[in-house]
């Protein structure tokens, strides 16, 4: 019975509930960005390079990137990263028969050592990419052999001629990597940027200690007006998973835009609650096992279907996600993504159907079939925690389930390419990893002539539907391309058994602001668009 | 002269009789009580490694993903780990190749360094300087070092990491047994052999071997708890078995860390399986190292 004369507990609580709420909702919902400070990140790893062209890693495209500017760009704030927006590229125009594209370029856009960016820096820095002169390396020379022409014939245009029409093109443009160099300095040497860094970017190099920090400082002359919004931001370099936990935890460091594991985002969340943001995605990576065609019983195509049969997908999708940076079943597109196939149609491929108990039956009835009855094998994995390890476990337990037994072997990674590159395994867990979510991005891995091909199969069917999807010009018919390309790899011939999409998981300070989680840690690391809330 | 009577005598024999297995056995509880709980812990590891397959309550290999990271309850003693397979089933499992990996090690590691010990001490000369500088080299790596230096060589298997943990075994056990032999050598029965005429392989194995098998047995103790605790480091560092096979090392490794907080019982109970393992070989090892020397022996 309450006493008279005394405010109730539950009122109590009540107002102080708001008097808590009030400022906290005046803090919270703040859209509007705020000028300052200094972001700090950390890289598991140091840049072998300063230069973009040539290597292939995050460790130096995540400090780098602010520095630079691309023609085209990922839209900052598209969650799909398929949605492609000027960078240096004003307008364009692409002609009707799909070979001609004509770049306007940004005028007045200065590089960081306040001499002005033109179209002949655009196509200087393209020829160092696309035609490299001898002894510079280019990592993704091959993804621009469809371009006949480049040419600069005013200071803000350039136009790019195709031998063929390539539905990619405009995502080749966009890619992370194509960072505009100054023309003069590549014509004095060519490889000054691998020791180098000056752009047009939003952020201007300070300085890279090894095994500690790379610092930048805000471009007050940047062309976007009013961007960048931090001061500067602060790479730290910490290579062991629990010490960049700590970091978060302790906020030492805002955040770490590769990914973090179900257990370290748990593990954040429950020690610092509200301050933590949790942003989630599929990552454009996929993990599976690739059989050795080139040994027997693999080259029977009814044992690589009995493989794929035995994974109950979609029950180890809910358990591996939660100890594994894998989540999404997932077919050769990222699920959410404009070229993803469709749930109703992904069920139709082997061992992605709902019955497993059914799968599993078929499984054994083709092993018999085979002569492979009792198949034993070694399943050759990298000596990488996530997601490799959990997956060879995972699937070992799913092969136990048609009687084959496996045994694990776990190989350090340069031992582990090495036996890839050599065809010296019988089944291996294999994991393509890609960037900006396009078909021919993504699944040129599984040509005949890819130097990926560690199965060694030999499809000429599926290369021609590569091909002609590649080049269609009508999306309703890419689309049936990309269908057929994909039944074919993984339920007719089964050259890739498919196990899951990976998972991007970035929980980050609650203060960092204006910074979209992508299906790839190479896009979005520009950081124009990010602030800090106070 | 004082003679003595027959019964005098007769008492004196009847005192002395040999005490038989069993009175040797509670001979043993009784003078030395750490030690019999040591070979209690080993027989019951003994008991748990053979028996796996009966008293294991379910198959270690078999995850049931309804039941990641169950607590201990009564269906799972020990709780489940991240695949929701059972702690208690993978620790018995985990003792085969603990124990697999300790004896083997342990017996090919002190029965090479024990044979090169022997040869060292009787041929002297040049074979014991070259062995014995062989030894030193051997011993200023630590053993732990030496034995991650050759599995990683050898790459992560079970016959690997036998062969990574005996190799810093052998200059240890060498050092030990050469010692000992080459004060069983200057025995004058040895010289009586020799001057009879027995060849070097005779003396050898039937005058010195024999006689340096005690230290031989109390190295074989000491180094089993040893290699016990290698295998879980090598295990634990990605040298060792490969998941998933049960091992207390590699239950330890990887992702445990990570579920320190929200499942600690992933990590702490092949901890301990590890600790009392190692605990109980090092109080058997102990204990037998007093009982078999001479100088520390009572009456």
């Amino acid at each position: 019975m309450r006493r008279p004369g005394r405010p109730s507990f539950a009122v109590l609580t009540c107002l102080l509930l708001v008097a808590a709420l009030v400022p906290a909702a005046g803090a919270a919902p703040d859209d509007k960005p705020r000028a300052g400070g200094e972001l700090v990140f950390i890289v598991a790893a140091e840049p072998p390079s300063f230069d973009a062209h040539r290597e292939e890693t995050f460790a130096m495209l995540h400090p780098g990137a602010p520095q630079y500017n691309t023609l085209m760009r990922v839209d900052p704030f598209d969650r799909t990263g398929t949605k492609f927006v000027g960078d240096l590229a004003e307008s364009w125009t692409i002609s009707a028969d799909r070979r001609t594209y004509t770049f306007k370029v940004r005028q007045g856009v200065k590089f960081h050592d306040g001499s002005l960016m033109t179209s002949r820096d655009v196509k200087a820095s393209y020829d160092h990419i696309i035609s490299p002169p001898p002894g510079v390396v280019s990592s993704r020379k091959a993804t621009y052999q469809s371009v006949e022409s480049l040419d600069a014939p005013a200071p803000d245009t350039v136009v790019f001629r195709l031998k063929y029409p390539e539905a990619s093109f405009m995502a080749a443009l966009a890619s992370p990597w194509n960072w505009i160099y100054k023309a003069d300095i590549l014509a004095r040497d060519p490889r000054w940027y691998e020791k180098n860094v000056m752009g047009t970017g939003p952020f201007k190099f300070v300085e890279y200690v090894r095994g500690s920090h790379w610092i930048a400082k805000k471009n007050p002359d940047y062309w976007d007006k009013g961007k960048p919004y931090l001061d500067g931001f602060r790479a730290i370099f910490i290579p062991s998973s629990s010490a960049q936990v700590a970091a978060v935890r302790g906020e030492r460091a805002h955040i770490q835009f590769r990914g973090f594991t179900p257990a370290d985002r748990d593990n954040l969340v429950s020690a610092v609650g509200k301050k933590i943001t949790v942003q989630e995605s599929p990552w454009n990576c996929s993990i599976g096992a690739t059989p050795n065609e080139q040994k027997k019983p693999y080259d029977d195509k009814r044992v690589r279907r009995a493989l794929t049969l035995a994974l109950d997908r979609w029950e180890g999708s809910k358990a591996l996600s939660r100890i594994a940076l894998i989540k999404e079943v997932a077919g050769i597109q990222v699920p959410g993504t404009p070229w993803a196939t469709p749930p109703a149609e992904l069920e139709k491929l082997a061992g992605y159907g709902r019955d497993i108990t059914a799968a599993r039956a078929e499984a054994r009835r083709l092993l018999k079939e085979a002569g492979a009855e009792n198949l034993s094998f070694t399943l050759v994995n990298r000596a990488v925690p996530q997601p490799y390890e959990p997956f060879g476990i995972w699937l070992i337990d799913q092969w136990r389930q048609i009687g084959v037994t496996v045994k694990h072997s776990v190989l350090e990674t340069s031992s582990w390419f090495q036996a890839l590159r050599n065809g010296e395994f019988e089944v291996a867990v294999t994991a393509p990893c890609n960037s900006i979510v396009e078909p021919d991005l993504d699944i040129h891995w599984f040509l005949t002539t890819s130097p990926v091909n560690y199965g060694k199969h030999k499809d000429t069917v599926m290369d021609d539907l590569y091909a002609r999807q590649s080049r269609t010009l009508d999306p309703d018919e890419r689309r049936r391309l990309l269908r057929q390309f994909e039944k074919r790899l993984y339920d007719e011939e089964i050259h890739f058994i498919m196990g899951f999409q990976w998972h991007r998981i970035i929980p980050h300070s609650s203060k960092v602001r204006g910074w979209t989680i992508m299906p790839s840690h190479f896009l979005n690391q520009q950081l124009d668009t990010v602030w800090l809330a106070e | 002269m004082s003679v003595y009577p027959l019964e005098h005598a007769t008492a004196s024999a009847t005192l002395r009789r040999r005490l038989t297995a069993v009175e040797e056995v509670g001979k043993f509880i009784h003078a030395k009580p750490l030690g019999a709980a040591g070979a209690a812990v080993i027989l019951a590891m003994l008991i748990v490694a053979f028996l796996a397959r009966a008293l294991a309550p379910y198959d270690p290999y078999t995850g049931d993903y309804e039941l990641q990271f169950a607590r201990p309850s009564l269906d799972h003693w020990l709780g489940t780990d991240e695949f929701g397979r059972d702690v208690l089933s993978r620790i018995m499992y985990g003792a085969r190749i603990a124990l697999f990996v300790g004896f083997t090690a342990s017996v090919a590691g002190c029965s090479l360094g024990a044979l090169l010990g022997v040869l060292s001490a009787y041929w002297g000369g040049r074979v014991d300087l070259l062995l014995e500088r062989v030894m030193d080299i051997l011993l200023s790596f630590p053993q732990l070092i030496l034995a991650l230096a050759i599995a990683s060589i050898l790459g992560p298997a079970v016959q690997n990491v036998v062969i990574a943990i005996a190799i810093p075994i052998v200059p240890r056990v060498a050092r030990v047994v050469r010692a000992a032999a080459m004060s069983v050598k200057e025995n004058v029965y040895v010289e009586a052999v020799r001057a009879l005429g027995a060849s070097r392989p005779r003396v050898v194995l039937q005058h010195i071997v024999p006689n340096v098998f005690a230290p031989y047995l109390i190295m074989l103790t000491a180094q089993l708890g040893s290699a016990i605790l290698a295998e879980a480091s090598l295990s634990y560092l990605g040298l060792g078995t490969a998941e998933p096979t049960p091992s207390w090392g590699l239950m330890l490794s990887g992702s445990a860390a990570s579920y320190a907080e929200k499942a600690p019982w992933i990590a702490i109970f092949p901890g301990i399986a590890i600790s009392l393992g190692v605990f109980g070989f090092n109080l058997f090892g102990d204990s037998l190292r007093d009982a078999l020397d001479p100088k520390l022996r009572r009456g």
